[in-house]
């Protein structure tokens, strides 16, 4: 790709691919952009009238927009914190040699295969059901309270079920990241007189920081929008303890039938994701480069 | 001080047993080179030695002290890999100054230290840099520098100047061997290049499939080979070795005579031969010559100006002081 020539031509070939890209793009958004000025609501059908910001002010100001931006935060971060910490240590744990070592990694991986839908079932009813959930069991087993997940910590039960469909990716991407990693430099770093957490914090860490990035930067684009997992368990509540920004547009335009609301929370959204994704670029994509 | 000595230490990989006991002394000061084909076992000895691989039997001695269970990082020894094993995100500063770091050394004293190598190696220039924006040389001197600074008891070297091309390899010998000299540290080095053995050795060690087959100076190796592999192995190019009824006439199963040492005429000679393929090298001529005596063509060094055309017919004439003679088991006959 060094010449004009090439170069040239190389924006030639992939013009028809990108032209089909931004269509794909431009068209649906277009769209929310337009009806999220409108009145349009499917229950009144009044004609649709063009109301200006009105819809974004009614969006911004409902005290469960605020709740749902925080849930959302919090969901996204915890994930994110669960997934990388556990994913380096679950990488850790792979890279050894051990017994049945072909078998262990691919049951690692399994979870990333289980829809959200069916996840988020199993969890509910096989997990955290307080009556029939094997936690539930395993508590009584110590003759304690069994807790009721989704009504008292509702919020890190998601955590938790996102997480663990979630850190099968981030223990894939970090896995091969430190399989890459230079077994001589383990060795000379082992002479030159670093211990164990010296030869993890100089070593490793550095080594596997350009992956974790890409475990951050893709599943925080992936997370903001996590939906079927709050549908099928909480319904977004109790109250709006579990609603995020993606189930607050969901609320506003199929529960309320509020396409006009629901387009404007959309195109919020897609601000809110764009200011992160380019707070996360400047933050940590300095890693990807060189 | 430096000495370094091996009891009947083996190693075995499961049931492969790669490195037989063997017994070996270095002493303090020496730059020893271990020598041998690929596979042999070079590289299993220096990590037996520096202690990245457990033996599987015997002692290693550091200076008098048993060192057999000691970690590496406490048995005072520096290592420069063949691949460098640079930090790849620190800067050659940062590198250089890492072992000095790990023993909890003041960031004043880090400093001069590094400074005082850097100066050494050339490297001042160099020391904001990363790694990856160096030249192969220079990420070796790097290399070196990581182990200059902790004054180790020993270097041990494994091939480093395997990634170099051969202008630089030259030009990194004489520089490791003017270390040696300044710094008066015991050396291991280990390569398959016998030159580079030849010309940096105080002493070389021959292996073979694990099995030291000679100890001895690059002179004493090549003037007198302990073995027909030895022979084989030490010299460049290869002695010729010749086996039947030549070798019968001198009580031998196998004899040996280097190229240096065959007299080419064309007039008369002992052996009458063809000559092959001739290689120019300039200050020498290497000609490929088929005779009765042996089955191989025998390589025979000349002058440079030396002009001999493919097909003539020359004798041979080996000077017999330089007469190598080797029995059935392929040992030396005095
Ligand atoms: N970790 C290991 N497990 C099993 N076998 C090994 C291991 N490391 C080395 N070997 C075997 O031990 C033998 C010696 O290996 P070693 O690396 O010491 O050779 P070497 O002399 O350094 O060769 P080279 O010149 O190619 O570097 C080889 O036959 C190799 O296959
Ligand atoms: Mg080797």
């Amino acid at each position: 790709m060094a010449t004009k020539a090439s170069r040239a031509a190389a924006r030639t070939m992939i013009s028809p691919a990108v032209i089909l890209l931004l269509g794909w793009m431009i068209i649906p958004l277009s769209l929310t952009i337009y009806f999220s000025f409108l009145r349009y609501n499917l229950i009144t059908p009044t004609g649709n009238p063009f109301v200006g910001w009105e819809n974004y002010y009614w969006f911004v100001t409902d005290p469960s927009f605020k709740a749902a931006m925080l849930n959302t935060l919090v969901l996204v971060g915890g994930v994110l914190l669960i997934t990388v910490v556990g994913g380096v240590m679950f990488a850790l744990l792979l890279d050894r040699p051990m017994f049945g070592q072909g078998v262990i990694r691919i049951m690692v991986i399994a979870p990333f295969f289980v829809m959200p839908t069916v996840s988020g079932l199993v969890w509910k009813n096989m997990f955290m059901n307080p009556v029939n959930g094997i936690f539930g069991h395993i508590a009584k087993a110590f003759g304690a309270p069994p807790i009721d997940f989704f009504g008292q910590i509702p919020l890190l039960s998601i955590i938790i079920i996102v997480s663990w469909m979630w850190l099968p990716f981030a223990t894939l991407i970090i896995f091969t990241a430190m399989q890459s990693l230079d077994q001589e430099q383990l060795e000379a770093a082992e002479m030159d007189g670093a211990k164990w957490p010296s030869r993890f914090i100089f070593i490793m860490v550095p080594h596997l920081s350009r992956s974790i990035t890409v475990v951050i930067l893709i599943q925080t684009i992936f997370l903001l929008s996590i939906f079927a997992e709050i549908l099928v368990t909480t319904n977004g509540g109790p109250g709006v303890s579990t609603t995020n920004l993606t189930y607050l547009i969901y609320v506003s335009s199929l529960l309320q039938f509020d396409v006009g609301m629901g387009s404007a929370g959309g195109v919020i959204a897609i601000i809110l994701a764009n200011i992160v994704a380019i707070f996360l670029m400047r933050m940590i994509g300095k890693n990807l480069d060189a | 001080m430096g000495q370094i000595q091996l009891n009947q230490v083996s190693k075995s990989f499961g049931s492969v047993e790669v490195i037989p006991p063997l017994d070996l002394t270095i002493e303090d000061g020496e730059f020893v080179v271990f020598v041998g084909p690929s596979g042999c076992g070079k590289s299993t000895l220096l990590r037996l030695i520096a202690g990245l691989e457990d033996v599987s039997g015997g002692h290693v001695t550091i200076d008098g002290a048993d060192a057999t269970a000691v970690p590496p990082a406490k048995r005072g020894l520096a290592m420069v890999f063949q691949s460098y094993a640079l930090y790849p995100h620190m800067s050659v500063k940062k590198n250089i100054a890492f072992p000095l770091r790990m023993a909890g050394l003041g960031q004043a004293a880090q400093d001069k230290k590094v400074e005082d190598a850097a100066r050494v190696l050339n490297l001042t220039d160099y020391l904001d840099r990363k790694p990856g924006q160096l030249s192969g040389g220079q990420r070796q001197r790097v290399a070196i520098g990581r182990a200059i600074v902790r004054e180790p008891a020993a270097f041990l070297f494994d091939e480093p100047l395997s990634n170099l091309d051969a202008a630089l390899r030259v030009g990194m010998r004489l520089e490791i061997s003017e270390l040696h000299k300044r710094l008066d540290t015991t050396m291991i080095y280990v390569t398959h290049d016998q030159v580079e053995a030849m010309t940096m050795a105080d002493k070389i060690v021959v292996l073979q499939a694990g099995v030291i087959e000679q100890v001895g100076s690059p002179l004493e190796l090549y003037q007198r080979p302990r073995n027909t592999f030895v022979a084989g192995f030490i010299g460049s190019p290869k002695m010729n070795q010749i086996e039947g009824p030549e070798a019968a006439k001198h009580d031998a199963t196998t004899i040996g005579i280097r190229p240096e040492h065959i007299d080419i005429s064309e007039t008369e000679g002992t052996w009458k031969g063809t000559v092959g393929v001739s290689e120019h090298l300039g200050s020498d001529t290497f000609f490929h010559v088929q005779t009765e005596a042996s089955a191989e063509p025998l390589t025979v060094r000349a002058t440079g100006e030396r002009a001999l055309g493919y097909g003539d017919t020359v004798y041979l004439t080996p000077r017999p002081d330089h007469l190598h003679r080797f029995d059935s088991k392929g040992l030396r006959l005095e």
